[in-house]
């Protein structure tokens, strides 16, 4: 193999998206975009602000933290790849928090803030996070039920 | 909303060669002036650690590694020194010019496969796994032997396909969390992801050890944790794929200072 067709066979690897069984894909909750907002709970349902704050810190789980500030946590400790969440409830709607959860490349396709709603992942996504959202529906109701009450 | 054949496409072009085409992070080089080792994004405490060998944890694997320098292994019951003598002098400058390219396979090697290699076809041993302690000792005192030189890839054309492969991988959106190497390593390399400095990604320190591993690592492992961390599937330990990425990061790294046995939290 000469250098140059072993170099381009490496990246045959990459686009390795290819489901790794057949489990039928479950479909999304479809939404409506309204300008720059998701005026309606995705799949109609609201959700608890408390299980929102809690989801919010879970580093492993919603990630958020990993990459912006929030009003009570330690400072060393804080993401700054992102905006403060601090006042988000006063700066922005509900429907404007929950569309950018679910979709901030919406609004910024060259952001780092992976979309939370979405069947769409980057090459070689591992098996077990293929054809999934990154959080479920009700569990984006309780992080924009939160997120609302951050008023300053 | 463009799917993922939108962002990712494969072309064969004419001349046989795959192009693809990504929506990667913007691709905006770290200029020269402003490159930083991993060391300087620590605290003062753990780059006291590293600078002191008698406090270096690190120190410990040099020392397993020269011992297995000097024994004799394998049907030829020879040792690398009955070959090499002296790492001291013949090792010095070897790491900061690899992965170089393997004569016999047109490919790069990685300073672990090339060690390797000696291993099972010279000292004709039985093969010693990858991540395994006696591999990683060895690679380290190899290594070892060339810090404070500077990292000097080899000027070798054949090596550009390859470190271009490199470079498409580093630049490449990976994962269900969608994120490039580049998307943190070259465009917020002066931010801090939760409580750790994200940094500039380079291969400085290898094998180094992690106060977070409790023990040493290759750079393999450091590159598989951060494809685990985007949600991709990492590539295999030893693969092509990974040693084209080791290669465009230390071309990324020229002349940048080996500092093996590193520290980093
Ligand atoms: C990998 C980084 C990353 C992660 C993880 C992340 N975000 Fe973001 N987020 C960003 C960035 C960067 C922006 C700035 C907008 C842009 O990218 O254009 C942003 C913007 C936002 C905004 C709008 C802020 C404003 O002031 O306009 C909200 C709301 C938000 N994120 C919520 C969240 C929530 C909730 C989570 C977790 C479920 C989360 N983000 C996870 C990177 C991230
Ligand atoms: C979401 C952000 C992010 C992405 C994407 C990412 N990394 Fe990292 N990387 C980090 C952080 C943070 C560290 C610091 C280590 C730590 O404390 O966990 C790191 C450390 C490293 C180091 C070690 C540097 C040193 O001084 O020892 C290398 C090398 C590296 N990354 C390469 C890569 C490569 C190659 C990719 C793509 C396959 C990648 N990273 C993707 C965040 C990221």
């Amino acid at each position: 193999m000469t250098g140059a067709s072993a170099a381009a066979a490496l990246l045959m690897g990459i686009p390795g998206t290819a489901r790794a069984d057949d489990t039928p894909v479950r479909p999304l909750a479809p939404y409506v975009v309204t300008a720059d907002a998701i005026n309606e709970p995705l799949a109609g349902q609201r959700g608890d602000p408390a299980r929102g704050q809690v989801l919010l810190s879970e580093r492993h789980r919603s990630l958020c933290i990993l990459c912006h500030a929030l009003p009570s946590g330690a400072a060393p400790l804080q993401g700054t790849l992102a905006p403060s969440l601090a006042g988000i409830g006063a700066r922005l709607s509900e429907g404007q928090i929950r569309l950018r959860i679910v979709d901030m490349k919406r609004l910024n396709p060259s952001s780092i803030m992976p979309a939370y709603y979405s069947l769409y992942s980057g090459a070689r996504t591992a098996p077990a996070w293929q054809d999934k959202p990154v959080l479920e529906a009700a569990e984006i109701e309780h992080l924009v039920a939160y997120l609302v009450t951050l008023k300053e | 909303m463009p799917g993922p054949a939108a962002r990712l496409i494969v072309l064969t072009g004419v001349t046989g060669l795959l192009i693809v085409l990504t929506s990667h992070a913007s691709t905006d080089d770290i200029s020269p002036g402003e490159r930083r080792s991993g060391r300087d994004f620590m605290a003062p405490e753990t780059q006291a650690i590293q600078a002191d060998d008698t406090a270096n944890p690190g120190m410990l694997w040099v020392l397993q590694g020269a011992g297995l320098w000097t024994q004799k292994a394998g049907p030829a019951d020879q040792s690398c020194a009955s070959c090499h003598g002296a790492a001291q002098a013949s090792m010095r400058g070897v790491a900061a010019r690899y992965p170089a390219l393997d004569a016999a396979t047109g490919k790069p090697i990685d300073l672990t496969g090339r060690i390797a290699q000696c291993r099972s076809e010279r000292q004709g041993g039985t093969a010693l796994p990858r991540d395994g302690d006696e591999l990683l000792a060895l690679t380290t005192f190899v290594a070892h032997q060339s810090r404070g030189m500077p990292i000097a890839p080899p000027d070798d054309a054949r090596l550009t396909p390859f470190r271009d492969a490199g470079r498409q991988i580093f630049t490449t959106r990976m994962g269900q969390l969608d994120l490039a190497c580049a998307s943190c390593h070259d465009d917020n390399w002066n931010q801090r992801l939760a409580g750790s400095a994200v940094t500039q990604a380079h291969p400085t320190g290898y094998p180094l050890y992690r106060l977070e591993w409790q023990g040493i690592g290759s750079l393999q492992r450091r590159l598989r944790n951060c494809m685990i961390g985007v949600r991709a599937e990492p590539f295999a330990t030893g693969s092509d794929d990974f040693i084209a990425l080791e290669l465009y990061l230390m071309q990324r790294a020229a002349g940048m200072e080996m500092e093996t046995p590193g520290i980093r939290p």
